[in-house]
């Protein structure tokens, strides 16, 4: 079983960057991103996100399905937002350019398909970023500069340890699946979806249980080792920046300065093309 | 004798868990001088461990209860200096070293405690470096815990502790994972280490005869929270303390007693290897040609046969390769060797967990190729190490019954199989009772007989003893040994206990890197030099004891020893 979105060592100029680099830079694209509804700069950032996950070298077996469950939601949600809101567009750009009635009270309009327009690329914004970042920072390196960040180091470290045991526990997860299936338990695309859904409790359990017992033995050894005594913590594997490091800080931090302006100069998040 | 100032030192400890109403440690009285190496030994429950907890202050400050008395470690009091200041003294290596294992990285793992200690990054460099020279872990610094094998990831630990300069090194069943080569190498960095540096080495471990494998100073034998015994193994051996209080005696100590040598502690019975025993050769001798051996010759039909088996994980790694052996009906059969030559991937693919690449398995004759899982299972039972690792249902009758309920089997027909089997597995007085409520070995007995329930002709366990002492040992295996008498089932288990293939199996199938390379009597195997080596075995001390005793036929010799062992347990 391959390892879905999980980091992997390459050469790659996104890849020698620091993971604190990295942390801004994704944390500022997706507030941009989640701000903005200028379809300009969404577009731009579109094609950004392109070229990165391009120089990234990240293949697509990596995030294959990871894509494809998002796109699902997506799409879900895409038909929510018609359904309960059809005239949001209206609203928003002010105008009402219909294109056919559907049915009962329910008219597609182009203000309507351009806004969910918008929201769909807003969606690809965000997915290449998360998967470049997961994919090229390092899990050691990434305690190190969320604490730089700001985030204590008791959290950044939770959550570098769950990384840490995600194989782990994959592992315990197939070897108490197969046992349970020898004694009949079926879990395959044989039984009914309702057992299956019963009989994964064959499997929850026995994983919670082998799992609380090595989450013991852990926060043992951790204790035993000094985690936790004192108020800073240093980190080995933490990178210092470097000038490609600088060089990207600046560019996202104009980016964003930049974004927020465009979005926001003439008092309107959204960019209006009915006028 | 050190005359220096003992560097640990009980006097008069008593402690008592808040969830238990007798103290787990009743006055204990212990000095240990720096530069010694002391063996705590006793059964589970003696109080060992907690003895162990007391060092690293774990208690009381991790575990809550009364303490009464003085502890000093370095002319400290650990429960003042608190679980980390402690670290800085005594450094803990676990049993688990996965568990211990925190880090992403072996370099990140090392570093682990000088990080928490906020050590600038350069000087950490500089540290993690030196200590994995020191470990011979150099070349590995960038590797993932998963991509070490049992004895590096016991040096990790090892480096882990030792990064903060420690002076007592304190090793909590340091053996109870690894297979026996490993443990014995890991006995011998121990050794080693001591001889380097300033420190002083606690071990708590109940495999004996692993840890004598280099000197050891002082044995201290505990029961029901008191120091029994405190002697130096010489002495120590030469009484039957070991054994009255649950500790297997090193088998070459038990075949000289049973020979009815008395031992004296001047032949320095410590190691068979520098042993003296002359003064005992002729007892020996004559022992051996007065007991006899009662063999059974297996004549009965093949139950499973495997020919010519492959299996890969991918192009690269290749973990079965070319594998043929049958196994009789009613046998009970040993599969050994190191961590990761294959022997999980092998009862997987019998068990048809994974797909072999060629080759046959088939069952009675019958080819099990396209049986699922759901069909292999009801006629070959698969028990996971751990029994938390299969039981699902909070009470024993729901559990056991499970396995019949889902296959659609009436009601009526269930409760009397699962009586049935609960009877058999000497679980019957418990069947309303909840799983929680039994001990380790009661649950292993309930993970069992959720298999056995479905009538499997065929029970493969993986590790069934592993981490137990030998009481529980002895426990399981009986049970075992009752269960194949009452139901006349086969059994092949997977194990690195050597004294579990000795005494319990008729066969023993060797793998190494994939390969089958013997199949043949566990006293063969373990007296032939060769086959322990690559398969990371350890040959027994009995063979360096018909040897030295010039015994030519050793093989002989182990397998009458052993047969004579097992008359006395039955009669006992």
């Amino acid at each position: 079983m391959s390892r879905m979105i999980s980091y992997e060592k390459k050469n790659t100029p996104i890849h020698r960057l620091s993971g604190f680099t990295k942390l801004v830079f994704f944390l500022l694209w997706c507030t941009v991103s989640a701000l903005t509804f200028d379809t300009r700069i969404l577009l731009a950032m579109i094609a950004i996100g392109v070229l990165l996950y391009i120089i990234s070298g990240t293949k697509w077996k990596q995030v294959s399905s990871v894509f494809i469950a998002i796109m699902f939601f997506m799409i879900i949600n895409l038909v929510w937002i018609f359904f309960f809101a059809p005239y949001e567009g209206c609203n928003i750009y002010g105008s009402r350019t219909e294109i056919c009635h559907l049915f009962a009270g329910y008219t597609l309009t182009k203000e309507q398909l351009f806004y969910e327009f918008n929201v769909l690329i807003k969606y690809f914004t965000v997915i290449p970023s998360i998967f470049i970042f997961l994919v090229t920072t390092d899990p050691s390196e990434l305690a190190a500069s969320m604490n730089s960040i700001g985030v204590p180091y008791m959290i950044a470290y939770s959550i570098e340890i769950a990384l840490r045991y995600i194989p782990d526990v994959q592992d315990e997860f197939h070897k108490i699946k197969n046992a349970q299936e020898a004694r009949g338990i079926e879990m395959s695309s044989k039984g009914s979806l309702i057992s299956r859904i019963k009989n994964t409790s064959a499997i929850i359990f026995p994983l919670l249980f082998s799992t609380m017992e090595r989450i013991d033995v852990v926060s043992n050894a951790m204790e035993l080792r000094g985690f936790g005594k004192k108020k800073q913590r240093s980190w080995y594997s933490k990178r210092i920046l470097q000038t490609g490091d600088y060089l990207v800080l600046a560019f996202i931090i104009c980016f964003f300065v930049f974004a927020m302006v465009i979005t926001f100069y003439d008092g309107n998040r959204f960019y209006n093309p009915f006028i | 004798m050190n005359t220096a100032s003992p560097i640990i030192e009980f006097s008069d400890v008593s402690f008592k868990y808040r969830a238990q109403t007798e103290p787990t440690l009743k006055n204990i009285n212990l000095k240990i001088y720096p530069g010694q190496k002391v063996l705590i030994a006793g059964q589970s429950g003696s109080g060992k461990s907690t003895l162990a907890h007391c060092l690293n202050a774990l208690i009381p400050c991790s575990f809550a209860g009364d303490m009464s008395g003085v502890l000093r470690v370095d002319g400290k009091e650990p429960s003042k200096l608190g679980v980390f200041g402690m670290s800085q003294i005594v450094g803990t290596v676990l049993q688990d070293t996965d568990g211990q294992f925190i880090a992403l990285t072996v370099a990140e793992d090392i570093a682990f405690a000088l990080e928490n200690d906020n050590m600038p990054q350069k000087e950490m460099f500089e540290k993690v470096s030196d200590v994995a020279e020191k470990l011979e872990l150099t070349d590995f610094l960038s590797n993932a815990p998963g991509a070490l094998s049992g004895g590096q990831k016991q040096r990790v630990s090892l480096g882990g502790v030792m990064a903060l300069d420690v002076k007592v090194l304190l090793f909590d069943e340091p053996l109870a994972n690894l297979d026996p080569a490993t443990g014995k190498r890991t006995i011998a960095l121990i050794d080693e280490l001591l001889k380097q540096e300033d420190l002083t080495v606690v071990i708590i471990e109940h495999r004996l005869e692993d840890v004598l494998y280099k000197d050891i100073d002082r044995i201290v034998l505990m029961e029901n929270g008191q120091i029994v015994a405190d002697k130096h193994p010489d002495e120590m051996l030469c009484t039957n303390l070991l054994p009255e209080h649950g500790i297997r005696e090193p088998l070459y100590v038990a075949a000289l007693k049973a020979a009815g040598v008395s031992l004296s502690p001047s032949s320095k019975p410590q190691h068979i290897e520098t042993m003296d025993v002359e003064n005992y050769k002729a007892q020996v001798r004559e022992w051996f040609t007065n007991t006899s051996l009662s063999r059974q010759k297996s004549t009965a039909d093949t139950l499973l046969s495997v020919s010519g088996l492959e299996y890969r994980y991918d192009e690269s790694r290749q973990v079965i390769k070319d594998v043929s052996f049958d196994i009789k009906r009613g046998e009970m059969i040993s599969l050994v060797g190191k961590n990761g030559a294959g022997k999980s991937t092998l009862a997987s693919l019998i068990c048809g967990f994974y797909e072999p690449d060629s080759g046959k398995i088939s069952f009675c004759g019958e080819d099990l190729k396209k049986k699922s899982i759901k069909e292999r299972g009801e006629k070959i039972g698969y028990v996971m190490q751990s029994p938390n690792q299969m039981i699902s249902k909070p009470m024993i009758y729901d559990e056991v019954a499970l396995g019949l309920v889902v296959r659609g089997v009436p009601e009526s027909v269930i409760k009397q199989k699962v009586n049935e089997t609960l009877k058999i597995c000497g679980l019957y007085p418990f069947r309303n009772w909840p799983v929680s409520a039994l001990s380790y070995g009661q649950k292993k007995r309930v993970s069992i007989a959720s298999i056995l329930v479905l009538n499997p002709e065929l029970l493969i366990l993986d590790e069934p003893t592993a981490g137990q002492d030998y009481q529980h040992y002895t426990e399981i295996m009986e049970f075992l040994c009752d269960i194949r008498k009452k139901l006349s089932i086969t059994i092949m288990m997977i194990t690195h206990d050597m004294h579990l293939m000795l005494e319990y199996t008729e066969r023993t199938l060797v793998l190494t890197d994939g390969k089958l390379i013997m199949d043949g009597k566990p006293e063969e195997v373990l007296t032939n030099d060769e086959i322990c080596e690559r398969a990371y075995l350890k040959r027994t001390s009995l063979y360096d004891l018909a040897r030295k005793c010039d015994i030519e036929e050793a093989d002989e010799f182990v397998a009458r020893f052993i047969e004579s062992e097992r008359m006395k347990k039955k009669n006992a």
